[in-house]
């Protein structure tokens, strides 16, 4: 029998070297620069000044833009595709559970396909759909059903255009989290059940609120944090979609757009870093929800 | 009273009590899939179904033509296609590859090893699960531009190795590997590394298809390393070469929009096909990912 050398033990940190290399150059480091940048003037040419929070004071004192369309439109979008896609994930995988298993690995497989398809070619397919002559799928559809005179432009319509991002996004929303609650569902141990029965309860809806429910907390937090970030990335969608940033009158305009359009394309770095900082911590605060509401007591 | 109809969950066959759920299901799914078959059956429209008026669903003629095209063109500066497909092939495999080592390798260290900072890094992992590339989009710019990988190769695949999520999973099934397995190794003689490759990776192999499938969709269908790192053509992935055809400049011209369907009908399909090969393992997994 082999017996430990007595100096320290390093093996724990061979295992996890790549891991942490790999770890903090591309993810700790980017996220303290966008922290330091915040801070300065930056145009990515010269080197960053010190300006302080101007960066800040700037985002909620001077950008209207940002007041008035981004934030809000952000927050109605991960209202509605946050909590909408995961009551969705719930409630699809929940009915899945209750059918034979090979009916429903073919389901599931179905309502999964649609995260997989990538966002470019999401765009190939949505584009075409509710393209605004009548050569699209939804014009000529509605025209022929003589609902439509003319075509509608819908996706440089500033009114159409949120409503039809929020429903792509929550066409493509059955991703991971899905498939954990499908299988938190599928592995809860009928016995509980039974108790739950013997001690009263006596319909579906008690069966999901007390059983249900609570047994599979650890698929509903990750499936709730999986939501908070998918949809705070889905900012992408507004930009394939109506194929210009910014998006027409800013409509659909997200935080993500609207960091990639300073950043990008005005190479106000300094500035963009602030909507990052900004966007993390929003990121944060709502992951923190999800925490509170599923996560076993810290 | 009869045997305990309690739930009726996971049942094992048909009963008539089931269809109300199949009842919502089955057009919900067919509504979901609708544009997927979309994509399908339009890859293999000849020109003048592609632009027919009014527009069709199902394709009559079907040709093969939009692919040949696909593979015969060449882009504005000499860059065949299929150089593009390469790039993406290889840099997924690679990118698959190494992203299931390194996270079963941490995962293996944080769940059954002891050192100081363990639950440190592991909290600092779950924070970063949160963590929204494109919120840093511009320091991460910055830093591989000072590390020298623009325009490389490597900068496909570098940034996407450590894989938060992954971490995460694997650390959550390796805890359910009983610590008497692992003494039982040792006291066999069988060295670290040898417990890792013939104890541990054996048993998390549900987890290890789960990565592999997160991993593989992130890697095949990003965009991202190709517009912003990467200035070279030769260097660049099919999917960013998709993400041009689709662009309104090019999207909107007669050529485009065929050869844009083709494209992402070969974008689409490799997701599918390691979804379905890995499928059943990954159900597996989630059950056991259990945030404690």
């Amino acid at each position: 029998m082999k017996k430990k050398p007595n100096k320290r033990d390093y093996s724990p940190w061979m295992f996890l070297a790549p891991y942490i290399i790999f770890f903090t150059t591309f993810i700790i480091i980017p996220v303290a620069a966008a922290i330091l940048l915040s801070f300065t003037y930056f145009n990515a040419i010269e080197t960053p000044t010190f300006i302080g929070l101007s960066n800040y004071v700037g985002l909620i004192t001077q950008d209207e833009v940002f007041m008035q369309k981004i934030l809000p439109n952000t927050l109605t979008f991960a209202l509605i595709v946050g909590p909408g896609g995961y009551i969705l994930s719930f409630i699809l995988a929940w009915a899945l559970a209750q059918v034979p298993k090979r009916m429903r690995t073919v389901l599931a497989l179905i309502i999964y396909s649609p995260s997989m398809t990538a966002g470019v070619a999401m765009a190939v397919v949505w584009t075409i759909i509710f393209s605004g002559d009548e050569t699209g799928y939804l014009n000529s559809l509605l025209l022929t059903m003589g609902v439509l005179l003319e075509p509608i432009q819908w996706l440089q319509s500033p009114e159409y255009l949120m409503k039809i991002m929020i429903f792509v996004t929550l066409w493509g929303s059955m991703g991971v989290g899905f498939l954990a609650m499908l299988s938190g569902v599928l592995n809860i141990n009928t016995e509980i059940y039974e108790a739950g029965y013997i001690d009263g309860i006596n319909n579906r809806f008690q069966e999901i609120i007390y059983i249900t429910i609570p047994s599979m907390k650890p698929q509903m937090l990750f499936g709730a944090v999986m939501a908070v970030v998918g949809t705070f990335q889905a900012g992408a969608i507004g930009v394939a979609l109506s194929g210009a940033n910014p998006t027409p009158q800013y409509a659909g305009q997200l935080m993500v757009n609207h960091l990639e359009d300073y950043g990008f394309i005005r190479y106000e770095m300094g500035y963009a870093a602030a909507i990052s900082v900004v966007l993390l911590i929003v990121v944060y605060l709502f992951s923190k929800v999800a925490w509170r509401l599923f996560g076993e007591k810290d | 009273m009869s045997a305990f109809q309690g739930t009726r969950m996971n049942p094992s066959k048909f009963h008539r009590s089931q269809l109300k759920f199949l009842a919502f299901l089955i057009p919900l799914a067919i509504f979901m899939a609708l544009p997927i078959v979309y994509i399908f059956f339009h890859a293999f429209k000849p020109i003048d179904e592609l632009f027919a008026y009014p527009p069709r669903f199902f394709v009559e003629n079907p040709t093969l033509q939009n692919f040949v095209d696909l593979f015969t063109k060449t882009n504005d500066t000499g860059v065949p296609m299929s150089r593009f497909l390469f790039n993406s092939v290889v840099i997924t495999l690679i990118v698959v590859v190494l992203t299931v080592i390194i996270s079963t390798m941490a995962g293996y260290a944080l769940s059954k090893k002891n050192f100081r900072m363990k639950k440190a890094i592991f909290e600092i992992n779950t924070l970063a699960l949160m963590f929204v590339p494109a919120a840093v989009m511009i320091p991460r710019y910055l830093l591989i531009d000072e590390l020298g990988l623009i325009n490389t190769f490597l900068v496909h695949i570098l940034p996407l190795l450590a894989m938060p999520i992954g971490l995460f999973l694997v650390k959550q099934f390796i805890d359910q590997i009983p610590d008497e397995l692992l003494e039982a190794a040792r006291l066999d003689g069988a060295s670290d590394f040898q417990i890792f490759v013939r104890i541990i990776i054996p048993l998390v192999k549900p987890a290890i298809a789960t990565i592999a499938i997160l991993s593989f969709q992130l890697v095949w269908n990003s965009v991202e390393s190709s517009s912003l790192y990467v200035n070279d053509e030769g260097l660049k992935t099919f999917s960013f070469y998709m993400s041009t055809l689709t662009s309104t400049v090019e999207g909107n011209n007669v050529a485009g929009q065929g050869l844009a369907a083709a494209a992402s009908l070969i974008m689409f399909v490799p997701n599918l096909i390691i979804f379905i090969i890995l499928q059943s393992q990954v159900m597996n997994t989630m059950a056991h990912s259990g945030i404690k």
